[in-house]
């Protein structure tokens, strides 16, 4: 656990500092307005099944899946829709027993075409055929870790990385600590926070099962401290376990990052562009954990999943369990419609997540929440303002980046430049456009520079 | 479904979604606040006249940034504040007596704020890409086109509708000619010349001569976070302990490091000027070798230069090196230098 006492902060305390001091973080981040009593308050109820799911056969970061079933096929719910294509590739699952009625290009959350499938529900909710395993714990990792695969588990808290690669590091690169990300740093969302609370012995069998596929005998589990509640049913949870800790970390923008996470709870900085596993780590979100739980238990595929349906700009924000595929306009229709003025829909949450150009966009294995903001919390403008040299930038950036020169040379297209910079080491989190005075887009700017240069 | 209709409506931009409410032009006010108490001590001291020629300058400044923005046909932005922070700081370091100096001068205030705004700021890209700080290069063309009349400085008189004062000389100046027993002599003791220069009961600039007021705002943006402690500190320890080792006649450590903090226009400049945003380095282990170069620079001229005071060139001079000691102060990359460290362990 590392305090951060550092020589250059301001020596007046802002009220969250105060309220923070003595609990584990890393240096730089923000503090937004979180609005999670939003949808903290409620539990996570089942989503009436949908008529029609579209199922992207590439939800995950990697190589899409290949289709194994056709048009006209009959499927039931949990059936392979499509295989992995390589090592770096996650299996997709029906979510839904029904016909299968078309298969083709669809907009995912980022605007792009992706090959998906579309079933019609029958509603019969058929399963396939499930292998169950009461004494999942006797199995061998191997095993446990072929089972995580088949399930098509993905990291949930939105980046969508194959679980399955990401536990089988290189022997090179042994591993020695699993942390389980549960700050939910990002404002409005609360899926992981009513699984903690209402799943919170199933999350901790999860991380069970992935220190013993990992063979480590460290476990973390880290929450910020605006859950107290969820902390302290987390290390209930965790209670007959001795080498699995639940800690309470500082409320700061980005603490979920998993690099940012990784100092907080290990003191370990994970080296430019290096990954976790280059310092012994192994990060999956609470989501992950309770579907490796499933996965193990029951054999489960991943074929639902907690979504937050929240902001001002809907009717009855909620916490719902989704069939992957439903559309987004289904969950609004759930809880209760639009307010009037909606400006924005965003898939993901409001500092890192995609703005949606319309509703016809499925629900996928990484969509954390839908936010739905209102013209009036919606702060997009056009017009900004040249960088002021102000310095704010510099001092919350996480990744100790210089996010002023960054906006500026790419602005005036010095794309080497922003190199020299840094600029792969953005991780787009977004802290330094939310504290700009000038309200420059400097993660446009970046992701501009990005595509203009190699790394 | 009427939420589809209005699909075409939503807005698609790239993340994040939500910003703060921190904007530029409520940087610039907060600092023309945090201006205000030292101004207002200016007026009481030295009467309507300073009032006169502040305000000459603000508005001065602010049409001058507007005409210029109509005239290359960019938006006029007089409205984020920022010429009317320069004109406040300009006026704030010019000498009352400029009003009633004959023949009449009241065109230095006006010519000083086109140096300030036009030639300073915009012609070398408008805000953010000025490398002198615009304040400073108006104040001290003014003080090199016109040399005495902005070296005649009015007694403070705290008579609020007095228009014609005493002249005499300033604290700094005192100490420069005569040295500090004459100083004394002028105040009566020690005490009395310390409280003079803490309320601003003295001659000077219009806004630099109230120590105290200037330090309540100075710490107010602290407080703010408006600006760091890096350059303040950094700036004012440099200057005292200048002061104290070689402020003295004869032996070393003997000088008074009080009178040099409080006189001349160490406080607003070190708190106002130095820290100006634009003009000054952007890394905090910058900041702090910028506030050193400008207390060394501030007490060599004072100390050894032919002018009584130093801060304004300390701060010019320093300017210059902004950039430079920018790109010396690089941030650290979060987990490079474990890289470094590790890679050298391997090797
Ligand atoms: S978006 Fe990039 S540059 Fe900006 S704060 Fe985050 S990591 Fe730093
Ligand atoms: S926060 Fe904005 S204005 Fe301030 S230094 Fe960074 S980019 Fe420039």
């Amino acid at each position: 656990m590392v305090l951060h006492i550092g020589l250059f902060r301001s020596p007046i305390l802002l009220k969250e500092e105060l309220f923070n001091m003595g609990l584990a973080t890393f240096k730089g981040g923000i503090h937004p307005p979180d609005k999670k009593t939003l949808s903290a308050g409620s539990s996570i109820s089942e989503t009436k099944p949908p008529k029609i799911v579209v199922i992207p056969l590439s939800q995950h970061i990697g190589a899409p899946c290949n289709p194994v079933v056709s048009i006209g096929q009959e499927v039931r719910k949990g059936q392979v829709l499509g295989e992995p294509a390589g090592f770096v590739s996650s299996p997709v699952h029906a979510s839904v027993s029904g016909k299968v009625v078309a298969i083709g290009e669809f907009p995912n959350a980022m605007g792009r075409m992706v090959n998906s499938i579309v079933i019609e529900n029958d509603f019969r909710e058929e399963w396939t055929a499930l292998k169950d395993s009461p004494d999942y714990m006797s199995l061998s990792p191997e095993e446990l870790r072929e089972k995580v695969k088949a399930a098509g588990i993905v990291g949930m808290g939105g980046a969508a990385f194959p679980t399955s690669v990401k536990l089988s590091p290189p022997k090179e690169k042994p591993i020695d600590a699993v942390l389980i990300n549960g700050a939910e740093c990002e404002p409005y969302l609360t899926a992981d926070y009513r699984l903690m609370i209402e799943k919170s012995s199933e999350v901790v069998e999860g991380l069970r099962i992935l220190m013993k596929i990992l063979g480590v005998q460290k476990g973390y589990i880290g929450i910020e401290n605006n859950k107290p509640d969820a902390v302290a049913k987390m290390k209930e949870a965790a209670a007959g376990s001795e080498n699995i800790k639940v800690l309470a970390l500082e409320v700061k923008y980005p603490q979920g990052a998993e690099k940012m996470l990784i100092k907080s709870i290990l003191g370990r900085e994970v080296p430019p562009r290096a990954l976790p596993m280059d310092v012994g780590v192994v990060v999956q979100n609470v989501g992950t954990a309770l579907a490796v739980y499933e996965a193990a238990r029951y054999g489960k595929p991943l074929i639902e999943r907690v979504v937050t349906v929240t902001g001002e700009g809907v009717r009855q924000p909620r916490n719902l369990m989704v069939r992957i595929g439903t559309k987004v306009s289904d969950l609004i229709d759930e809880c209760g419609g639009f307010t009037e003025g909606v400006a924005k829909v965003i898939s993901g949450g409001p500092m890192m997540g995609f703005a949606l150009g319309g509703l016809d966009v499925a629900v996928t294995k990484g969509t954390s929440g839908i936010l739905v903001m209102p013209e009036e919390v919606v702060s997009h403008t056009e017009e900004f303002g040249p960088c002021i040299r102000c310095s704010r930038c510099i001092d919350i950036c996480p990744m100790g980046l210089m996010p002023s020169m960054l906006s500026v040379l790419a602005e005036r297209g010095h794309y080497e430049d922003a190199r020299e910079y840094n600029l792969f080491d953005c991780f787009e989190c977004g802290s330094c456009a939310f504290v700009c005075p000038s309200k420059r887009p400097i993660v446009q700017l970046v992701r501009l520079a990005k595509s203009m240069v190699k790394p | 479904m009427e939420a589809l209709k209005k699909e075409h409506q939503l807005i698609v931009s790239v993340s994040p979604h939500v910003k703060s409410e921190e904007t530029t032009s409520r940087i610039m006010w907060t600092v023309s606040l945090a201006l205000l108490p030292a101004f207002l001590a200016g007026v009481y001291f030295f009467g309507p006249k300073a009032l006169l020629i502040t305000a000459v300058c603000i508005v001065s400044c602010m049409v001058f940034e507007n005409l210029y923005m109509k005239i290359v046909g960019k938006k006029p932005v007089a409205g984020d504040g920022s010429a009317f922070l320069t004109g406040l700081l300009l006026g704030m370091n010019m000498p009352a007596s400029l009003w009633s100096f004959s023949p009449f001068t009241a065109h230095v205030p006006v010519i000083a704020s086109f140096v300030a705004v036009v030639i300073t700021k915009q012609l070398f890209g408008g805000l953010g890409f000025n490398v002198f700080n615009p304040a400073l290069i108006g104040r001290a063309f003014a003080l090199i086109s016109w040399p005495k009349a902005m070296t005649i400085w009015n007694e403070p008189t705290a008579a609020l509708l007095a228009m014609d004062a005493k002249t005499t000389a300033t604290p700094l100046g005192i100490l420069k000619e005569e040295g500090v027993a004459k100083l004394l002599e002028v105040f009566g003791d020690k005490m009395s010349l310390y409280q003079h220069l803490l309320t601003g009961n003295r001659a000077g600039s219009i806004g630099e001569t109230s120590a105290i007021a200037l330090l309540i705002g100075g710490l107010f943006l602290l407080a703010k976070r408006y600006i760091s402690w890096h350059i303040p500190v950094s700036f004012l320890a440099t200057a005292s302990v200048i002061a104290w080792v070689f402020g003295g006649k004869g032996a070393l450590f003997t000088g008074d490091p009080v009178v040099h903090l409080l006189s001349g226009g160490m406080m607003l400049g070190a708190w106002f000027m130095a820290t100006d945003y634009v003009t000054s380095p952007s890394m905090r282990k910058g900041q702090i070798v910028f506030g050193i170069g400008c207390g060394f620079l501030t007490m060599l001229i004072r100390l050894k230069g032919g002018f009584p005071e130093g801060v304004m060139f300390a701060i010019l001079i320093m300017n210059c090196f902004a950039p430079l000691i920018d790109r010396g102060f690089q941030a650290k990359v979060f987990g490079a230098v474990k890289q470094d460290k590790a890679k050298e362990a391997t090797k």
